[in-house]
């Protein structure tokens, strides 16, 4: 894994995956490890993300790194219209490391090729966030005990969510039973369906959310969004069937956990936060430990 | 027949014969053999009679062989075509086209917002045979599939 740049789940093994999580899981015991004395990290946000953004940068600081960097291009030589190559080549002369965020598809992969530096693909476009995805394996591992073996059930837009994809993808590796719960129109793409097949394992396509809520080890809750509808009346139908309510965990398994890559808008009514089964928050604070672990681990120091 | 149509277009001494291209296709079979500003004399023939196809295409290039990996780019257009090998005005090789495992630069990709139609990054794919026979183009770069309807030639 040392210097070795992540740009796509698929680039990881099913060992290296757990490696990385057993990493994480050392991190979440002792957060502050002076690992990255006198490194200096560069965090490109070619747009905003709050979430991921402040989770790296707080990662970088817990070890003792620095972060030099933008949170928008606003102002920089980005806007003056510098190729990404030069901008990546620059930074990398500057940084022992690199993370990006970028609005287009297969930036990552670039820039891991014109950098003499690792990067850390922090999302590019509708194609990857491979830390995104490591965030959401140690969630389940952490509240299941294991990856191996699970019924999970996907909910809300499985066409355009890209945490949805990556960790179907992920997944398929573990043994999984798949449940994807969603609108005709946001079906899971048959590209991903085919990582499904290709493990031999069993998914079932449904249209309501209730009937799998009881046998469904891991619920995992997306944003259905009125713009993926090109007919507004077809989403003011559907909009309130991906709605999760507390009542409707009633008749869930007690090991059962919520996630959801938040932000959340309404798919998740504010009366389950309340419920033990409900995850999201804290797999937001797991960011922080997985990210620690993929830079250390990056940079060869774990 | 067979001797006449050899004739329509001129017999070669030596080089390489790709027949039974498409007969739409063979402007983006010379295109994709980069033998366009070649100084190599190259013949072709549009429309020329198939008893397989109907019609065919045919290109002959002078003093050319290919390597395997650069020929089999053209099965993303020409899946039929044959490849015929001359020396000394003898057939010394024949074979099919196969598809390559990879192609480089002579396809876009069809994803509007990949970086390869974003920056001045050359496109790289990996090709992926479907059930059903067609080919689809795996991105290096979007991970995003191109079929074979979508695709474009540079």
């Amino acid at each position: 894994m040392k210097n070795k740049s992540l740009v796509s789940i698929n680039d990881f093994s099913r060992d290296e995956m757990i490696q990385i999580l057993d990493i994480a899981e050392d991190f979440e015991r002792q957060p502050h490890q002076n690992l990255l004395q006198g490194r200096v990290i560069a965090s490109l946000f070619f747009e905003p993300s709050t979430r991921t953004r402040l989770s790296f940068e707080s990662a970088i600081h817990q070890l003792g790194g620095t972060v030099i960097g933008f949170s928008s291009t606003a102002g920089t030589s980005v806007q003056k219209g510098e190729s990404l190559k030069d901008t990546i080549t620059m930074v990398a002369s500057y940084s022992d490391l690199i993370v990006m965020r970028n609005p287009i598809d297969g930036s990552a992969r670039y820039a891991s090729e014109v950098s003499k530096v690792p990067i850390i693909n922090a999302g590019d476009g509708a194609n990857q966030h491979p830390t995104q995805c490591m965030l959401d394996l140690y969630s389940i591992r952490k509240t299941q005990g294991t990856l191996e073996n699970l019924e999970v059930t996907f909910v809300g837009d499985l066409k355009y969510g890209r945490t949805v994809h990556s960790l179907v993808t992920a997944l398929s590796k573990f043994n999984t039973k798949f449940n994807l719960v969603s609108p005709v129109e946001l079906k899971l793409p048959s590209a991903y369906k085919r990582y499904i097949k290709e493990a031999k394992l069993e998914y079932n396509q449904y249209t309501e959310l209730n009937e799998v809520i009881p046998q469904s080890d891991i619920i995992y809750m997306t944003r259905v969004q009125r713009e993926r509808f090109p007919d507004p009346i077809e989403y003011e139908k559907v909009k309130n069937s991906y709605l999760l309510k507390n009542s409707m965990l009633e008749k869930a398994k007690q090991n059962c956990r919520i996630l959801h890559p938040l932000p959340r808008v309404n798919e998740i009514s504010t009366d389950v936060d309340d419920n033990p089964m409900a995850y999201y928050f804290q797999q937001a604070q797991n960011g922080v430990y997985v990210r620690q672990a993929l830079i250390a681990a990056i940079l060869g120091l774990k | 027949m067979e001797k006449r149509k050899e004739l329509i277009v001129s017999a070669l001494k030596n080089g390489t014969v790709i027949d039974h291209i498409p007969a739409d296709k063979v402007f983006q079979v010379i295109k994709i053999l980069d033998v366009e500003n070649s100084k190599n004399q190259i013949y072709f023939g549009i429309n020329l009679e198939s008893k397989k196809y109907g019609s065919k295409g045919i290109v002959k290039i002078s003093d050319k062989f290919f390597e395997d990996e650069e020929i089999n780019k053209i099965a993303l257009v020409a899946p039929t075509a044959t490849l015929i090998e001359i020396e000394d005005f003898e057939v010394i090789n024949k074979t099919n086209v196969k598809t390559p495992k990879s192609v480089e630069k002579i396809v876009k990709c069809f994803n509007p917002n990949c970086v390869t139609n974003k920056e001045e990054v050359p496109t790289r794919f990996k090709v992926l045979k479907e059930d059903d026979g067609s080919i689809k183009l795996a991105c290096r770069y979007c991970e995003k599939n191109t079929s074979q309807d979508n695709m474009i030639f540079f």
